[in-house]
């Protein structure tokens, strides 16, 4: 049901390989666990995030969540489409609708990230 | 969950696959599909809500207008039969303890419906003052379920269940006995918390699942054309923060007094005494308490309850319920301001989590349904 190509954070944000650098964006759970986005607050392109540390936010109609950094690294790239229109996240959270991409910082443990298999059974525990 | 209060409706909530929540103690249902599709059924359709968890309150017995009147800030001799009135209960202070609906349902019997929140807190204080009274009190919650169908369709799907429903004019309710034999009775209101014409309906817990099951059967659907769409708290809290209305917890509270909340036409200081009224008139002039506004956001991110208020750097208030009004297709937010902040147009920066969000204040309602 996730794809095994991504790794994910525990705080519901997916990463994955391009090159050299690290594409971020939340899961289709997150996705259904907050519905009707009408917010998203990136940071700037030049900004450091740290492995699990808020790099933004994002506003449903009822609550406002934070985003997690799923590694350490420099923001070099915001997708304002999503900014524009956060409702393109929920139609498309693996693809149109990514968040940063992040030049990560020698030594970034991406490979710690849990593995599709390693996050469904983490979705199925808080399920009860 | 543990120890949360079901509505008559619980399961069928689940069955619906509902999200829900603990809200005043009651598992309820936040969300069946998404906020933004049932509050857009409600302004565009028919929304159905389980509003069970209300709490249902009736009096009868010679003195029951008197003990009424003397709670109520509204005025009740004035009430006909059939009447319904909004009004605060307030404490000797003038704070709010709870916001209300007072049905004068039948001559000598009168119902007064109160936040699920607030219900424990109002019970004690009804026999706080029953003392000496020739009152016949009880709490009905328990055994009566309520619903309500809220939008433009309301009328057609209410119709559906009782065909005289339209005779009956805004803030005003009927009470029948479909069973002679039968103490329950079934009460239709034209009332509402959406900012649309609707209704709520009051019966014995037994009907709550064949009302729901008819209403959003497809063959109901067929009829009316539109379904009847399930609504939960989350639309419920959109649809009225776009009409204004407050809700206790955010814009109301007992350090909170009715007239500075903008509630002055449900207050009749002039009825005579009252619970409050001495307080009431002292605070009425008060320069220095702050007054409810509506806030329209420049920027699409929504202010939430506790974000401050600035004006030119200084704090001059709190926002106290805010949120993204899909009708509006705008950031809206309900707050205190001081009173040289509150005029409308007066421009207002907005603490949001640390980041300045400016905002402009308008006025009440933000939202108001096509006549």
């Amino acid at each position: 049901m996730y794809p095994t190509d991504l790794r994910y954070a525990r705080t519901h944000e997916w990463a994955r390989k391009e090159g050299d650098l690290v594409v971020v964006g939340i899961t289709k759970y997150a996705v259904d666990l907050l519905t009707d986005l009408v917010y998203l607050d990136l940071p700037e392109v030049g900004e450091h995030t740290f492995a699990g540390s808020s790099f933004g936010e994002v506003e449903s109609v009822k609550a406002v969540s934070d985003l997690y950094a799923p590694v350490a690294g420099e923001v070099v790239e915001v997708n304002q489409a999503v900014v524009q229109d956060p409702t393109v996240i929920a139609s498309d959270p693996y693809g149109k609708g990514w968040l940063i991409k992040i030049r990560p910082e020698a030594g970034a443990a991406f490979d710690e990230l849990l593995t599709a298999e390693q996050y469904e059974q983490q979705i199925a525990s808080e399920a009860h | 969950m543990p120890d949360l209060l079901k509505t008559p409706l619980h399961a069928w909530h689940v069955a619906q696959g509902a999200r829900l929540v603990d809200f005043a103690g009651f598992h309820l249902p936040v969300q069946y599909r998404s906020i933004v599709e049932e509050h857009q059924a409600v302004r565009s359709g028919v929304g159905l809500f389980d509003i069970s968890h209300m709490g249902r309150l009736t009096f009868s017995g010679p003195d029951a207008p008197a003990l009424l009147q003397h709670l109520f800030t509204n005025d009740i001799p004035t009430m006909k039969p059939g009447q319904v009135r909004y009004g605060l209960l307030c404490n000797e202070e003038g704070g709010i303890l709870d916001d209300v609906l007072v049905y004068r349902l039948e001559p000598h019997f009168w119902l007064m419906v109160v936040n699920a929140s607030n219900r424990e807190k109002i019970v004690g204080w009804v026999y706080r003052h029953l003392s000496g009274r020739d009152v016949k009190f009880a709490d009905r919650t328990f055994d009566w379920c309520m619903i309500a169908l809220q939008g433009p369709q309301a009328l057609a799907a209410t119709r559906l269940m009782d065909p005289t429903c339209g005779e009956l004019r805004y803030y005003f309710a009927k009470i029948g006995h479909p069973n002679p034999d039968d103490a329950e009775p079934q009460i239709v209101s034209r009332t509402g918390y959406t900012g649309e014409d609707g209704f709520e309906i009051i019966a014995a817990n037994r009907w709550a699942e064949v009302m729901v099951g008819f209403l959003c059967h497809p063959a109901t659907t067929a009829r009316l054309g539109t379904p009847v769409v399930p609504c939960g708290l989350g639309a419920r809290d959109t649809l009225r923060l776009e009409a204004a209305m407050p809700l206790y917890g955010h814009e109301l509270s007992e350090s909170i007094d009715p007239l500075q909340a903008g509630l002055g036409w449900a207050v009749k200081l002039d009825k005579g005494p009252f619970v409050g009224r001495e307080a009431l008139l002292r605070r009425k002039d008060d320069p220095k308490l702050p007054v409810r506004v509506g806030l329209e956001m420049a920027g699409k991110r929504p202010a939430r309850e506790g974000c401050p208020i600035l004006l030119q750097g200084q704090a001059v208030g709190t926002v106290c319920s805010g949120t993204f009004a899909p009708t509006l297709q705008k950031a809206i937010a309900m707050a205190y301001v001081a009173r040289h902040a509150a005029a409308p147009g007066t421009r207002l920066e907005i603490d949001v989590r640390g980041k300045t969000e400016p905002a402009t204040v308008v006025k009440l309602p933000f939202y108001t349904r096509p006549k």
